[in-house]
C-alpha cells in the first residue's frame, strides 16, 4: 500500500474536527467525503489523492462515536491513518467497517516523516517504508482479533 | 475479579477474565438514535448488496430507540432520518421506540436511566459515545459505531478487550457548592483526555455513596471525555431505590470480588474540590472557576445528558431564584420527563422569571447541530460535555465546560462565576 503523507502535528485530532456534528444527519457516503476534516483543514478536499495517508500524533478520533469519522475519510481516499495513538471507538470503527487501517507507530516515526513524503505500508512485516527519506520504520502489529478482522475486510466477514 | 471483568466473564460464558483478554461479550440491551439508526441502515443497505440476507434482528426486545439528536426535526433531511427510523423500528418489530412529541422522550442516556432501560449487571452498548453513562447503574456500558451496532442487532454479540480498571476513590462528602461536574472536570484535568484510553473508570469511596444517582451519572457520562470504554459504579440501596421507582424488580446485581484488581487508585478529598471549567478546547484543559473570573460571556447553556437532569435543573434554580439573567440563557431539560418533574417544581417558573429560555430535550446545540448554535467569537458557558473546535457552532466560537451551578451564577453576572461570590 503506497500513498502521500498528509501530516497534521497535532495531537487529540477529535471526531468533531474530522467531520463536523452539523453532517451527522447525512448518510450519503460520498456526500461526507466533501467535509472530511473541515473543521481542521479547509484545503483537505482540494490536496487529497486517492490512496493518501493521514499522519498524526496522539489520540486521533478522540471524541464522538460517528462512524461518520473514518467514512469520511476512506471515501476522500484515505487508506489508512497513521498515528501516536487512536481513540477507541475510531479504532474499532476503522476496523470492523474496513474504511481504512489505523497504523500505530512510535514518536521518532512521527517527527521523522514529513507533509507529502511518500511512504509505502507493508502490515505483513509491520514495516512503513519512507521512499521519499529512504528510511524505514516499524508499525506496532495489530492485535491478533484486529489483524484477522482486517485480513477478513471487515467484522462481518470475520468468522469467529 | 472487579465488577467490569465479572460482568464481561459472565456476558461471554468463561469462569474468568483478565485485562487485556479478547472476548465475544452477549450484548443485554442495545440503544439507536436518529444519528445511528440511519447509519446502521445504511450498513444493512450495504450488506444487502453483497447478498446478505436481513429480514429479522437477533432480539428486537433487546433494542430501544431514541430521538434526540436533530430533534424537532431541524430540517428536511433530519425529518427523513425521523421517518427511516420509524420504518426501522415498525420493519423489525422494535416495541421501545421513544417517539419525539408522544409520550416519554428526550436525550438517549437519560431515557436509559430514566425508564430503566438498562440494569444492573447487563452489558449494554449504544450507537453514542456517551452511552458510558448508563454504566453508573451497575452496567457495562460502551458505545458503538453503525457496523458494531448492526452487527450486534443481527448476532447479539461484539468482540470486546477486557479493559484494565482505573479506580477513583473519593472521600467525604462533597461540599454545597461543588457537584460531581467539578470532580469529573478535575479528574479529566489530572489524567488528560487519553488517560483512560480503551480502560474502565470506577467510581467509589464515601463520597460517591453519598452522592444521588443523578450525579453518579454526570461521572459516569464524562469518562468518555477520559478515552474510556466504559465508566461504572457498584450498584448499591440508593441504585435499587431508583429503580424500584421506575418499575425495575428482576435484576441480577454484579460486584467486585473483595480481591478485586485495579490498574490504579485515585484518591480525592471531596473537601479540598472547588468549582472547576474547562477553557476552549479541550475537557482537560481546566482551571479554577475562580481564577476565570474576569471572561466575559454572551450566553449560558444548561441543557444535554450531562447537565440537565432534574437535579442540575434543581442546582440552576437554587442559583436563578429570585434573579435575573445578564446573558442569554437557554435550559432544555434532557427528557420531557424531566421537564414535567421541574414544572411541577415550579423550577421552570423559576427559570422564566429570570429572564432564560426554557426548551424542549435535544441535543441540538451540545453537538453544534441547531437550536442554539454559536456565532463566529461568541463564548459560551455550557454543562455539556465536549468543547471542541466548533463543537458548539461557529469553528471560532468558545465553550467553557462547567456545573450547573457555576453555569447559573454566571448566567446571573455574564462572566465566569463561582457560585460562592454570587451576591
Amino acid at each position: 500500500m503506497k500513498g502521500s503523507a498528509i501530516k497534521y502535528e497535532k495531537d487529540n485530532i477529535d471526531t468533531d474536527v474530522i467531520l463536523p456534528g452539523p453532517y451527522l444527519k447525512i448518510h450519503d457516503y460520498n456526500e461526507l467525503a466533501k467535509h472530511a476534516m473541515e473543521g481542521l483543514d479547509k484545503d483537505f478536499h482540494k490536496k487529497v489523492k486517492p490512496g493518501d495517508f493521514i499522519v498524526a500524533g496522539k489520540n486521533f478520533g478522540c471524541g464522538s462515536s460517528r462512524e461518520h469519522a473514518p467514512i469520511a475519510l476512506s471515501y476522500s481516499g484515505i487508506k489508512a491513518v497513521i498515528a501516536m495513538s487512536f481513540a477507541r471507538i475510531f479504532y474499532r470503527n476503522a476496523v470492523d467497517g474496513a474504511f481504512l487501517l489505523p497504523i500505530e507507530i512510535d514518536e521518532n516515526a512521527y517527527k521523522d516523516i514529513s507533509d507529502g513524503d511518500v511512504l509505502e505500508i507493508d502490515t505483513s512485516k509491520n514495516e512503513i517504508k519512507n521512499i521519499t527519506k529512504n528510511k524505514n520504520y516499524q508499525m506496532k502489529p495489530f492485535p491478533e482479533l484486529i489483524g484477522k478482522i482486517v485480513a477478513a475486510g471487515g467484522l462481518f466477514n470475520y468468522k469467529p | 475479579m472487579n465488577i467490569t471483568e465479572k460482568i464481561l466473564s459472565r456476558a461471554s460464558g468463561k469462569t474468568t477474565v483478565s485485562p487485556d483478554d479478547v472476548i465475544f461479550a452477549n450484548v443485554d440491551k442495545v440503544m439507536i438514535h436518529d444519528v445511528s439508526g440511519p447509519g446502521v441502515i445504511a450498513v444493512f443497505e450495504k450488506l444487502k448488496k453483497t447478498g446478505v440476507k436481513i429480514d429479522k434482528l437477533w432480539n428486537p426486545d433487546k433494542v430501544w430507540v431514541a430521538e434526540d439528536h436533530f430533534v424537532p426535526a431541524a430540517d428536511k433531511i433530519s425529518a427523513q432520518n425521523i421517518v427511516l427510523l420509524t420504518q426501522f423500528t415498525k420493519e423489525f418489530g422494535i416495541k421501545k421506540h421513544f417517539k419525539y412529541g408522544m409520550g416519554q422522550y428526550g436525550i438517549c442516556h437519560t431515557l436509559s436511566h430514566e425508564e430503566a432501560m438498562v440494569l444492573p449487571g447487563e452489558v449494554y452498548v449504544g450507537g453514542d459515545s456517551h452511552t458510558n453513562t448508563t454504566g453508573a447503574l451497575g452496567a457495562f456500558a460502551a458505545g458503538l459505531g453503525h457496523t458494531d451496532v448492526a452487527y450486534v442487532l443481527l448476532n447479539g454479540k461484539i468482540w470486546f478487550k477486557v479493559p484494565e480498571t482505573l479506580y477513583f476513590k473519593l472521600n467525604g462528602k462533597l461540599p454545597s457548592h461543588v457537584m460531581a461536574k467539578d470532580l469529573i472536570l478535575k479528574i479529566i484535568g489530572d489524567i488528560g483526555t487519553d488517560g483512560a484510553a480503551y480502560k474502565t473508570m470506577q467510581f467509589g469511596g464515601t463520597g460517591v455513596s453519598e452522592m444521588s444517582v443523578e450525579e453518579r451519572l454526570t461521572l459516569t457520562n464524562m469518562t468518555t471525555e477520559a478515552g474510556a470504554k466504559s465508566g461504572i459504579i457498584e450498584p448499591d440501596q440508593k441504585i435499587r431505590e431508583y429503580l424500584t421507582q421506575r418499575g425495575a424488580a428482576n435484576y441480577n446485581e454484579i460486584h467486585g470480588d473483595p480481591d478485586a484488581q485495579y490498574e490504579k487508585i485515585y484518591e480525592y478529598e471531596a473537601t479540598e474540590l472547588e468549582p472547576i471549567v474547562a477553557k476552549p478546547f479541550s475537557p482537560e484543559n481546566i482551571s479554577v472557576a475562580r481564577d476565570l473570573s474576569s471572561i466575559p460571556l454572551d450566553k449560558a447553556y444548561i441543557g444535554s445528558c450531562t447537565g440537565a437532569k432534574l437535579e442540575d435543573l434543581r442546582a440552576v434554580a437554587k442559583i436563578l431564584k429570585g434573579r435575573t439573567v445578564k446573558i442569554r440563557t437557554e435550559i432544555l431539560p434532557a427528557a420531557i420527563s424531566i421537564f414535567r418533574k421541574a414544572m411541577d417544581e415550579g423550577l421552570l417558573k423559576i427559570f422564566m422569571d429570570a429572564g432564560a429560555m426554557v426548551g424542549p430535550p435535544t441535543c441540538g446545540a451540545c453537538c453544534g447541530a441547531h437550536m442554539g448554535v454559536l456565532a463566529k467569537d461568541e463564548v459560551c458557558i455550557s454543562t455539556t460535555n465536549r468543547n471542541f473546535p466548533g463543537r458548539m457552532g461557529h469553528i471560532e466560537s468558545k465553550t467553557y465546560l462547567a456545573s450547573p451551578l457555576v453555569a447559573a451564577a454566571s448566567a446571573v453576572t455574564g462572566k465566569i462565576t463561582d457560585p460562592r461570590d454570587l451576591k
